[in-house]
């Protein structure tokens, strides 16, 4: 084996070693599902069952365990719909921080829209009332106040002109 | 008669809502009536008998009524939970005892995922019967709030004793010896 043959054969070992990892790299890649959801998204819908707070503020070891079960979900390349769906069969649907909207939870979404509503028609019913009497009060003579005598109603239209222009 | 109208409906409206706040907040409380009628001697039937619950790593179901005529200590457990962890192997010890007598330990997996319930059984080697309570509505039922808990119902269905939190000392055993004596 000459000296050229050697140099050669050490590149062609250099180049196997380097080229060999990167080869692998993608193929390892792809045996991982990549991430279609991500952790501080799904936290928001979430609450910690335990402690009743809102999962990305919950400190309990309950919300680290559910943290750590969602982390396993996205690694395994659960979509959001799928994770949520997977976190209410495993810890019911108190997990979820919108009730789901039938039966006593209902209240929740419903109440508020009420209560707009009834506000909304007491106003529309007491302040047209309102302007109305405002209105008649301002047009009618004043039936308490006293009367003016003659000097005083001559002084006044005196003053009242001078604005009139 | 119309100048009421609106504040009637006022009236009305505020009082729904007061309504609706007492029964939300009724429904949320929590219940000590089962801790009071055991210290009385007064042992209430254990609620929800008949609640069947999906059996863990299992597709069957498991209910207290399939388990009338023994004595059932149920515990009320979590994976994450590190008093949970502690007693498990005062259970486990207990459960051995148990078989022989014609009585169980039954674990209620509750706020936990079922993957993390089914590492903590075979962590520590549980040969016990557990179930999982995934919406709470059996455990709510003997006023649990939070893990572990522990009761101890009688061959005739009745809660005889019951611990809320860890197990400490030799609770189980003496209660177990004292409560398998009054069943023969």
């Amino acid at each position: 084996m000459t000296r050229r043959d050697l140099r050669n054969a050490a590149i062609a070992v250099l180049a196997a070693l380097v080229a060999g990892p990167l080869a692998l790299a993608p193929a390892a890649a792809s045996a991982a599902p990549a991430p279609r959801a991500s952790l501080t998204d799904i936290e928001n819908d979430l609450m910690c069952t335990e402690c009743r707070e809102p999962l990305p503020v919950a400190q309990s070891l309950e919300a680290d365990a559910e943290r750590s079960y969602i982390r396993t979900l996205i690694a395994e390349g659960e979509t959001k719909s799928q994770i949520l769906k997977n976190m209410v069969a495993q810890y019911g649907a108190a997990v979820l921080a919108k009730p789901p909207a039938h039966g006593f939870n209902l209240t929740v979404y419903v109440i508020p829209l009420a209560i707009l509503g009834v506000g909304a028609a007491i106003l529309a019913v007491t302040l047209p009332r309102w302007r109305r009497r405002t209105r008649a009060a301002a047009r009618a003579p004043d039936q308490n106040a006293p009367a003016l005598d003659a000097a005083d109603a001559q002084r006044l239209e005196q003053e009242l002109s001078q604005f009139r222009g | 008669m119309r100048r009421f109208a609106i504040p009637a409906i006022a009236v009305f409206v505020a009082a729904g809502l007061l309504v609706l706040l007492a029964f939300g907040v009724a429904h949320q409380g929590t219940s000590s009536s089962i801790d009071t009628s055991v210290a009385r001697g007064d042992y209430p039937m254990a609620p929800g008998a008949h609640t069947q619950l999906p059996i863990l790593g299992s597709s069957g179901r498991e209910s207290l009524a399939d388990l009338r005529g023994k004595v059932v200590v149920v515990n009320v457990f979590a994976s994450w939970c590190p008093p949970c962890l502690a007693e498990a192997p005062i259970l486990e010890q207990e459960q051995r005892r148990l078989v022989k007598d014609n009585a169980t330990v039954l674990g209620v997996t509750y706020l936990d995922n079922s993957s993390d319930s089914e590492q903590f059984v075979q962590q520590h080697d549980i040969t016990y019967p557990v179930v999982r309570d995934v919406s709470g509505s059996f455990v709510k039922g003997f006023g649990t709030t939070g893990v572990p808990e522990t009761f101890v119902i009688n061959r005739q269905g009745r809660i005889v004793a019951l611990r809320r939190y860890q197990l400490a000392g030799d609770w189980l055993q003496q209660t177990m010896t004292r409560v398998l004596a009054q069943s023969t």
